[in-house]
């Protein structure tokens, strides 16, 4: 069964559509990546997984639970998915391992001892172990990015959304945070991500998806999306970013 | 690489602005010095100033009325530090309240806003008469007749208004991806201020809220005019027994007194959460 499906979803905003029917299933231990110019829906879309906005039509399921469904638990819903964001949004006045520890302990019951013994160990596996009582602005930016990245993974996520999480990051900052979600695929994480890294995301996803104007135009591992795309839109994009230097 | 020996130009740089830093600090002297001596010219020599200096600046009433001034002040220090702990809870509560969206509580929504419009429209001094008469005057069981007690309630009412409104103006200058970020990770609404929203909140509104109580410090005078003998009633009576008014200059003092270490602490707190966000 599929992780996430995604059913002719649309999100209108002010009477304009960013979202056009999308169509999507993203299977156990699979990477997604959905490409796409500013505006193409990206963000929404992952917002829309996350109920962080409410589809205007459509339905999304996870584990074959639909979570569009408006008598659906959010919280519940939020507990089985992780997600990470451009700006990090750490909580300032918390330390690394609080900044960790807070949903296992509040959301999920662990113990304080268990969970920062379990947050130790994820910062340690990813080079951070220096940093748990650090606060966020005693940090470089890819640090707060992989602390970002390991507080939503301390919940133990059935799925992880990424969205454009190196967007923010200086060029050499970008390697160590690259360097994560590659581990994570590894580690056999199901993910969804954004990003404007088109060779990070040639590397690494199983699947890329292209977004214009809301609609999910075109679909397929990244050897096809990249080196013999379907659609004029698609190559047009891909050169654009070819030209900018950002492949 | 080579010792940095500071080269001919940074040398002038210096001694120009030395010389620069000299200048500024003898202007800013001799003008403080020509404005004090204007300000004490001015005033002594005014016509009426034989009279004011009699009727305000006596030695002799000064050392008879501090005693009993300054026992009053005692009451004044009482009602705030009793006052002060009440407010921050009205005022938080109020302002949590204003920020519940469940239809369920709607009623409870309404009232705190409804309180905060009423008692920041009415002046304190109004709120003061009207607990200090009108409470008692219902004749309830339970309702405490006890002056400074009625004061300390006034005083709670008018004030928790403001500081509802300065915890709320807190609450939401927290940006929402902050919440998004709590949401995100299974918080519920309810966690989701207690653990994020409100610590970084109450931070940033610890300046404002120091100031509302400097404020509040003075304002335990207005409590005088339902009666207690705090230390602007004590200077009152005074006052009325000798027609000197040096008392209320007792009083004046007292209250800078207390103000100004108050004052100083904000600058000092504002300073250190100036420097952390440096660090």
């Amino acid at each position: 069964m599929s992780v996430l499906t995604m059913e002719g979803v649309w999100k209108n905003f002010h009477g304009h559509s960013v979202l056009r029917g999308i169509d999507l299933a993203v299977e156990p231990h699979e990477v997604v990546s959905l490409i796409g110019a500013s505006g193409s829906g990206k963000s929404t879309l992952l917002r829309c997984v996350n109920l962080l906005e409410t589809v205007d039509d459509g339905a999304i399921y996870l584990d074959g639970d639909e979570i569009t469904d408006p008598r659906v638990d959010v919280d519940g819903v939020r507990k089985r998915l992780g997600i990470v964001f451009q700006a990090f949004n750490l909580f300032p006045h918390m330390t690394v391992l609080d900044n960790i520890t807070l949903a296992p302990r509040q959301v999920h019951g662990v113990p304080k001892a268990r969970a920062e013994e379990e947050a130790h160990g994820l910062l340690a596996r990813f080079g951070l172990a220096q940093k748990a009582k650090a606060y966020p602005d005693q940090l470089s930016g890819g640090q707060q990015q992989r602390v970002a990245i390991i507080r939503a993974l301390a919940t133990q996520p059935r799925l992880m959304l990424l969205d454009e999480v190196t967007s923010a990051l200086d060029p050499e900052l970008v390697l160590e945070v690259l360097g994560i979600i590659r581990e994570l695929k590894e580690s056999g994480m199901t993910m969804i991500l954004t990003t404007h890294e088109m060779g990070f995301c040639r590397d690494i996803s199983d699947t890329v998806c292209f977004l214009d104007g809301g609609v999910l135009l075109e679909k397929g591992p990244p050897e096809q999306i990249f080196s013999e795309p379907e659609h004029a839109r698609t190559r047009e994009f891909l050169r654009s970013v070819l030209e900018s230097g950002r492949f | 690489m080579s010792e940095w020996v500071k080269s001919e130009r940074q040398a002038e740089r210096e001694r120009v602005r030395a010389a620069r830093a000299r200048r500024s600090a003898s202007i800013a002297t001799i003008s403080t010095v020509v404005f004090i001596v204007l300000v004490v010219w001015v005033i002594t020599q005014s016509p009426g100033w034989p009279r004011v200096k009699e009727t305000f600046f006596d030695g002799e009433q000064l050392v008879e009325a501090l005693p009993d001034v300054l026992n009053g002040f005692l009451l004044n220090i009482k009602i705030f530090l009793i006052a002060e702990p009440l407010i921050l809870v009205v005022g938080l509560l109020v302002a949590l309240a204003r920020g519940i969206t469940t239809p369920a509580f709607f009623p409870i929504r309404a009232l705190a806003t409804l309180y905060t419009d009423v008692f920041r429209g009415v002046p304190t001094i109004l709120v003061i008469y009207l607990i200090g008469f009108g409470l008692p005057a219902l004749r309830l069981q339970g309702i405490p007749s006890d002056l400074a007690t009625l004061g300390i309630i006034a005083l709670t009412l008018s004030y928790g208004a403001y500081v509802a409104e300065v915890f709320r103006s807190g609450i939401e200058s927290i940006h929402p991806s902050q919440v998004a970020a709590a949401r995100s990770l299974g918080l519920s609404h309810v966690k989701t201020m207690r653990f994020v929203v409100l610590p970084q909140a109450t931070r940033r509104v610890v300046p404002p809220l120091l100031n509302d109580f400097v404020s509040l410090q003075k304002d335990t005078a207005l409590v005088a005019t339902i009666g207690p003998l705090e230390a602007l009633r004590q200077a009152q009576i005074h006052a009325a027994s000798t027609f000197n008014y040096t008392p209320y200059l007792v009083a004046a003092l007292l209250f800078i007194l207390l103000t100004i270490p108050m004052a100083r602490f904000t600058d000092h707190l504002a300073a250190r959460t100036r420097r952390r966000r440096g660090a």
